[in-house]
């Protein structure tokens, strides 16, 4: 039986994880790697094996593992999450061999790397809450190591922490529901809660939280909006998406293979495996739609005026997973899914291939001492142009069919504002077009406003200066990544250009919910809208093209003209700055002086002090009966002696009146 | 006629307070002994003198004890005296004192 040896595959790269962390420090660089990358390939290669014995065995659909914890009656959804986290996983490890070949705690890298892999699977593979909660909260942990892993240096171990605590709100959200699951159902396995759902088609969940009148069948709104606040942590949601951008302090190949492509998507992962809750909340889908399209235009918003490529390139995950946010909330799920695989395979590309510039710049990440170096660099440059056009949704590359997918179920979706989501879809779509290519002319094109030496910078050891293309083993997985950025998209093409959405028909088993679509569409309107989204990607193309090419000065003059508006996007609508005021600051002010100083150093140490204090007072007082001279102790005797004879003398008369 | 038994009381306290007064201020060993002795004796009377009054034995009988008691005691007591003396050459209480501090 094949799925006897699903076990394996998330242990392998526990296995490698093992090693390299503790033996990694003695090891050479080459068996670092080898000890990384094998488990790795084996469990893609282990998994592949099994996904292709399962299909021609006819029953994808239910695979219980030797310990059923694994045990997986969705095997579809949950295969195609781990079958591309191990394909995008082993190429950026496969990167990562030359990105950080120069990097000090290279066998720390590795093993954070493969303790990620291990945790992503047991996310991706779990057939429960528990356990789907332990890789959550495994993800989390290898994503803060890898966020902090130059940890000397202040920023990124701050960002570490943010990452780590803002992600406790949104798992803190996930606990609840937990315990609500428990309390409703009396187990957290996927497969029971789901049944007993489907047994009980009275449980609804409207937005029925009326204290006068109290549902109580509506408890499965309150677990899907408390799985939303988790999700919301995991995938960079509003109001929980500001670790992300600051994650990228960590290496290049961990904002692709963490931020960008598997472990952010949790989130959208979890929402769509759980849909049978969400499915009976309206309210709370409408939530999740609300949510996702807001992200999305927020953080386009802000994406299009930074400067540092890398936030640019946060700001775009953090807009794509809004989509897939949306997706979700319109009850979507396969277009949320599909977005989720080629988003995975042109933002994984698109941070490797910045990773590739930043490496040739010797560390460099200002766009604005970038420019010129599509002749330098072509290999990036002609791997970067496929992610840059994929995520703009440029026909026919993977980001268009997944993106329309989603446009086009928003606004047929019965939701009662769809056709405003899929505005805001769309309006979004235009701006990631825009800045996509801003990123894009002002990295390769124009004049080189780069130094041709940096060596203060972190890579400055390479020995080597100027600016240079990347070794193979780099640029090999931007290959590989740039041919699924334009071909992983048509496996979803639609009907009406001809297609047949086979990962529609593929997930449709697992993700067939309970919202229809009532509104029949005809194909002129479908392929009005594709029309329509093709015309924005293209209109951002042209503004981009016009501000940063043609024209490379007017950027600077439009940003003068709204000068209000530009400088609330360049300081990313003021958000960190109102956290650290409204949550961050009275809670420090509150920890340091009520619970610091009046707790802890007035209550706690001060009844520790006082016991203290009065034991001494009162040794230093009893000390001098205790002079060691033998008649004054005597003398005290006779003293207590006759003050108890005086006492039982004349004490009773004294008590007696 | 017969002598109250506040007289004797008195007497006794008056010996007993002597031999108290004694044993604080006094520094010779063989006079803090001494003093302790009459403290005892102090006591030996009243008993008697109780033991008269309620004509009852069991107060004689103590005396008897509290005296054998004595009697040990100033035994070992002054084999001590000496003892200390012999090695010290003193009697003095305020100069033995090797084990203090």
């Amino acid at each position: 039986m094949p799925a006897d040896y699903l076990w394996l595959i998330p242990l392998l790269p526990f296995a490698g994880f093992l090693i390299n962390g503790t033996l990694g420090r003695r090891l050479p660089r080459a068996l670092v790697s080898a000890v990384a990358l094998i488990p790795t390939f084996l469990s893609a290669c282990l998994w592949i094996w099994l996904w292709f014995t399962m299909k021609a065995d006819g029953a994808p659909e239910s695979v219980h593992s030797v310990a059923t914890l694994f045990g997986n009656s969705w095997i579809a959804i949950s295969g195609f999450h781990a079958d591309f986290a191990l394909t995008v996983g082993f190429l950026i490890h496969l990167y990562s061999v030359g990105y950080m070949a120069y990097e000090e705690g290279y066998w720390r890298f590795f093993a954070y790397l493969n303790l990620f892999m291990f945790f992503m699977l047991v996310l991706v593979l779990a057939a429960n809450f528990l356990l789907l909660f332990v890789g959550w909260e495994g993800v989390g942990l290898a994503s803060y190591l890898l966020i902090g892993f130059y940890f000397k240096k202040d920023s990124a171990a701050n960002a570490g922490k943010k990452a780590f605590v803002v992600n406790r709100i949104g798992d803190f959200g996930f606990l609840l529901a937990m315990f609500l699951l428990i309390a409703h159902f009396g187990s957290l396995d996927f497969s029971t809660v789901f049944a007993s759902i489907a047994a009980h088609p009275e449980w609804h969940g409207g937005p029925a939280f009326s204290l006068l009148h109290p549902d109580p069948n509506t408890f499965l709104t309150a677990i899907a909006l408390l799985l939303v606040v988790g999700a919301a942590g995991k995938s960079a949601q509003i109001p929980l998406y500001v670790w992300l951008p600051d994650a990228m302090e960590g290496p290049t190949p961990v904002s692709a293979l963490i931020h960008a492509a598997t472990m952010v998507t949790a989130g959208i992962y979890m929402v769509a495996r759980t849909h049978t809750i969400f499915d009976r909340s309206p309210y709370a889908l409408g939530v999740v739609a609300i949510i996702g399209a807001a992200t999305a235009i927020f953080a386009a918003c802000i994406g299009m005026v930074q400067h540092d490529i890398k936030r640019v390139l946060a700001y775009s995950t953090v807009s794509q997973l809004g989509y897939m946010f949306l997706a979700c909330g319109v009850g979507a799920y396969t277009a949320g899914i599909f977005h989720l695989l080629t988003h995975a395979f042109f933002k994984a590309l698109l941070f490797l291939s910045a990773g590739s510039v930043i490496h040739a710049l010797s560390g460099e990440q200002d766009m604005r001492l970038m420019g010129g170096l599509r002749k330098r660099i072509p290999v990036t440059f002609w791997t970067m142009t496929m992610g840059v056009f994929a995520i703009s949704g440029i026909p026919p590359l993977a980001g268009f069919f997944s993106k329309d997918e989603i446009l086009f179920r928003a606004f047929v979706s019965p939701n009662p504002i769809g056709k405003l989501l899929w505005l805001v879809g769309l309006v979004t779509a235009g701006m990631t077009s825009f800045y996509m290519f801003r990123l894009w002319f002002k990295t390769f094109f124009g004049a080189e406003r780069f130094e041709e030496h940096h060596d203060a910078h972190g890579h400055g050891d390479h020995g080597h200066g100027g600016v240079h293309e990347s070794p193979l083993v780099m640029t090999l997985p931007l290959m590989v990544l740039a041919l699924l950025s334009i071909i992983g998209g048509w496996v979803g093409v639609p009907a009406a250009l001809g297609g047949h959405d086979e990962i529609g028909a593929f997930l449709e088993p697992v993700l067939a919910n309970g919202v229809q679509v009532t509104e029949v569409v005809s194909h002129s309107t479908e392929l009005g809208l594709v029309a329509a989204s093709v015309l924005v990607a293209l209109l951002g193309l042209f503004i981009a093209y016009v501000l940063y090419y043609k024209k490379p000065g007017t950027a600077a003059s439009y940003a003068q003209r709204f000068p209000a508006l530009y400088r609330i996007f360049e300081n990313k609508f003021y958000v960190d700055e109102i956290y650290q005021a409204v949550i961050v600051t009275p809670l420090l002010m509150f920890s340091r002086l009520i619970l610091g100083g009046l707790i802890d150093g007035g209550l706690v140490n001060g009844s520790g002090y006082t016991a203290g204090a009065s034991a001494r007072g009162l040794g230093s007082l009893v000390r001098r009966v205790q002079s060691g001279n033998i008649r004054s102790y005597a003398g005290w005797l006779a003293l207590g002696a006759a003050a108890v004879i005086a006492v039982m003398i004349f004490g009773h008369s004294l008590w007696m009146n | 006629m017969t002598v109250p038994i506040s007289y004797y009381l008195v007497l006794a306290a008056i010996l007993f307070s002597i031999g108290v007064a004694s044993f604080l201020i006094k520094r010779n060993i063989i006079t803090i002994f001494m003093s302790i002795e009459l403290m005892l004796n102090a006591v030996n009377l009243t008993f008697v003198a109780f033991a008269h009054m309620w004509h009852q034995i069991t107060g004689q009988i103590f005396v008897f004890f509290v005296m054998v008691v004595a009697a040990a005691e100033a035994a070992v007591g002054l084999a001590i005296i000496i003892a200390i003396f012999r090695t010290r050459q003193t009697l003095n209480v305020d100069q033995v004192n090797l084990l203090k501090n």
